[in-house]
């Protein structure tokens, strides 16, 4: 049996967590066996997991939990359902407990993992390194396996119905981590999870001019984000800072502007399925890694993207 | 206090990447190696900045062969008291977590920092792995911590926010960006670091779950198509048709 850990912060499943689901289902069916997803709390509709492709859902009643007592009900669930094999998310989440549920289930664990194992020669699995400079395959000898899905390296699938929510009997410990407050980012699409991002660099010469980028933003609904120097002058709030020291992310289409391209940027988005690149320097080092490229001023490009994008929504 | 600081050792950001014995290992040469910068910018430093603030002792920790001693020598210069090598090849998280609780469980540490990730592999599995060995609360990719008595208080990114924890001692923390300011180890630090103590220990025996079979390098980028900054229809109309992504 393969087990899930659908994450659902404030009681929401959130996009990777269906991901993981119809990850799991499909490993199911390559080693000819069920799969089955795990919910901790009140989760609004545990049971469309259904429909991505669990066979069952299981719910462990209780709140507030911290990487402790998610990772010990994550492991006693996957013992008493004797599940092979463990997938969650490599979210912030995922990486506070994937290396606890690993150690309690002496596992072999994986993180960050963006294919499906090649089951020809046991249990090899497939994740980026080197900041995404190459791909490393892992054998996992174990008898449970633990891991972790990359958000937006495999396309959600309607693969069955919803499904009764049933709920597990694994006691929560209690918590010894504790939550003081969360402060919300306003607005936007998150951008972990986003599908398409605009992000913007020291080319845009200072925060006034940011209006340029958010409204190609918003004509393609994308969610945004910037270099690190962006962040470090306080342009913009630091979660939108991808590369090496920031955020990884995977999206559909990233639309880099006004950014040269340095390899700890590209660390952060070199698996992005499409590449744009605006820049005035045909000689960036960013359109070595780009599909589509833009030689010219982002100040007059951007607004003429921006009018064909809502022309092609219209 | 006493303190842990776990470094590890990864190739320089810019380093070029290629594999050898038939794509089955890391080609080391020509490869400049460095602390990961997580461990060294950020764990070690804040670790330096609580002992300084309470008193204490910090030491490095790495598990690996004898061509680490000259970063964990680094970890020296820049504060750290004394040093731990456990002298093993560090073939996968598992075995390194494995190795580092073994070490940590009976020493009694108020706290255990290392990085949220090493560059080279970004697992970002062995803190959590060390804090469920010791059963020790975990508060991962830390960006600020304020250190009052017996409690921390954390600030961290998740996604969509900022969350704000508060943790008694002690723990495991892994740190994220900003959780402390780059120190540049001084002459004199450097001159001193060669006199600290670097204790080389053996490993424990552990049944290793997972290795790395094989590496490959991405496809290479099909050629960019570059495209007439007057015809914003047609980059549209080739994301749509082409690349298919809006
Ligand atoms: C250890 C380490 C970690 C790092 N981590 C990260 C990280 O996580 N993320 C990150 O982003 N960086 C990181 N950096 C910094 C990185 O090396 C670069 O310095 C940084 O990415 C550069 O940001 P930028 O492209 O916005 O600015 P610049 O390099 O200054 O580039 C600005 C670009 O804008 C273009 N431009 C200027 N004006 C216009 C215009 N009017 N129209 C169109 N184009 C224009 C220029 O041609 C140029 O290419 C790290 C560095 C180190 C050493
Ligand atoms: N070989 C090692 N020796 C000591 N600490 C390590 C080693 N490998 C990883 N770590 C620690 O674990 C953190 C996360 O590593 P990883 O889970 O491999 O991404 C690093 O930032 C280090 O603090």
């Amino acid at each position: 049996m393969i087990l899930i850990y659908a994450e659902s912060p404030e009681g929401q499943l959130k996009k990777v967590a269906l991901e993981a689901v119809t990850y799991g289902a499909k490993l199911a069916k390559a080693m000819g066996t069920t799969c089955a997803a795990l919910t901790i709390g009140n989760v609004n509709d545990a049971g469309s997991l259904g429909k991505y492709g669990a066979d069952k859902v299981y719910n462990i009643p209780g709140d507030s939990v911290d990487n402790q007592n998610i990772a010990r009900a994550v492991a006693d669930a996957a013992e008493k359902l004797d599940a092979e094999v463990v997938v969650m998310s490599f979210t912030t989440t995922g990486k506070s407990i994937q290396g606890r549920v690993a150690a309690r289930l002496k596992a072999g664990a994986v993180s960050g993992v963006s294919a499906l194992p090649d089951l020809t020669d046991g249990f090899v699995v497939r994740r980026p390194v080197f900041s995404g400079k190459a791909f490393a395959d892992y054998k996992i000898t174990s008898a449970h396996k633990v891991l972790s899905l990359m958000g937006n390296a495999i396309p959600l699938e309607v693969l069955g119905e919803p499904v009764a929510v049933e709920s597990i009997d694994v006691p929560l410990v209690s918590c010894k981590v504790r939550k003081l407050s969360v402060e919300k980012q306003a607005g936007g699409i998150p951008l972990p999870e986003a599908e398409l991002v605009v992000s913007g660099g020291r080319g845009f010469k200072g925060p006034e001019n940011w209006h340029i980028l958010l409204e190609l933003a918003e004509a393609l609904g994308a969610a945004t984000a910037c270099s690190r120097p962006v962040a470090d002058m306080d342009w913009r709030p630091h979660h939108e800072h991808v590369g090496q020291t920031g955020l990884a992310i995977r999206p559909n289409l990233y639309i880099a502007i006004g950014i040269s391209g340095a390899i700890q940027h590209l660390a952060g988005v070199n698996n992005s399925k499409t590449i744009v690149v605006i820049n005035k320097d045909p000689e960036a080092p960013f359109f070595k890694a780009a599909d589509y490229g833009v030689v010219g001023d982002l100040f007059e490009v951007v607004p003429k993207l921006t009018e064909a994008v809502k022309k092609f929504k219209a | 206090m006493k303190l842990l600081v776990c470094i590890s050792q990864t190739p320089d950001t810019t380093a070029n990447i290629s594999f050898k014995d038939n794509d089955t290992a890391f080609n080391p040469d020509g490869v400049q190696f460095i602390m990961n910068p997580y461990d060294e910018w950020y764990a070690l430093v804040r670790a330096l900045e609580l002992k300084e603030a309470v008193g204490g002792t910090v030491t490095v920790l790495n598990v690996g062969p004898s061509t680490n001693d000259a970063v964990i020598r680094k970890g020296l210069a820049i504060g750290a008291d004394d040093a731990v090598r456990i002298d093993a090849e560090a073939v996968s998280a598992d075995f390194v977590a494995f190795q580092i609780a073994e070490y940590a469980k009976d020493k009694g540490y108020d706290a255990i920092f290392m990085g949220k990730e090493t560059i080279d592999f970004n697992g970002a599995i062995v803190p959590s792995m060390v804090a469920e060995y010791l059963d020790l609360p975990f508060v991962s990719q830390a960006q600020h911590m304020d250190v009052e008595g017996n409690t921390a208080t954390l600030k961290r990114d998740i996604e969509g926010g900022v969350e704000v924890l508060s943790v008694d001692f002690p723990f495991v923390i892994s740190a994220a960006k900003d959780l402390a300011e780059q120190r540049i180890p001084s002459m004199k630090g450097i001159m001193m670091s060669r006199r600290k103590p670097l204790n080389v220990v053996p490993a424990v025996d552990f049944v290793n779950p997972v290795e790395v079979v094989h590496f490959a390098k991405p496809p290479a980028k099909s050629e960019v198509k570059m495209i007439d900054p007057d015809n914003m229809d047609e980059l549209v109309n080739l994301l749509h048709n082409e690349a298919k992504v809006i």
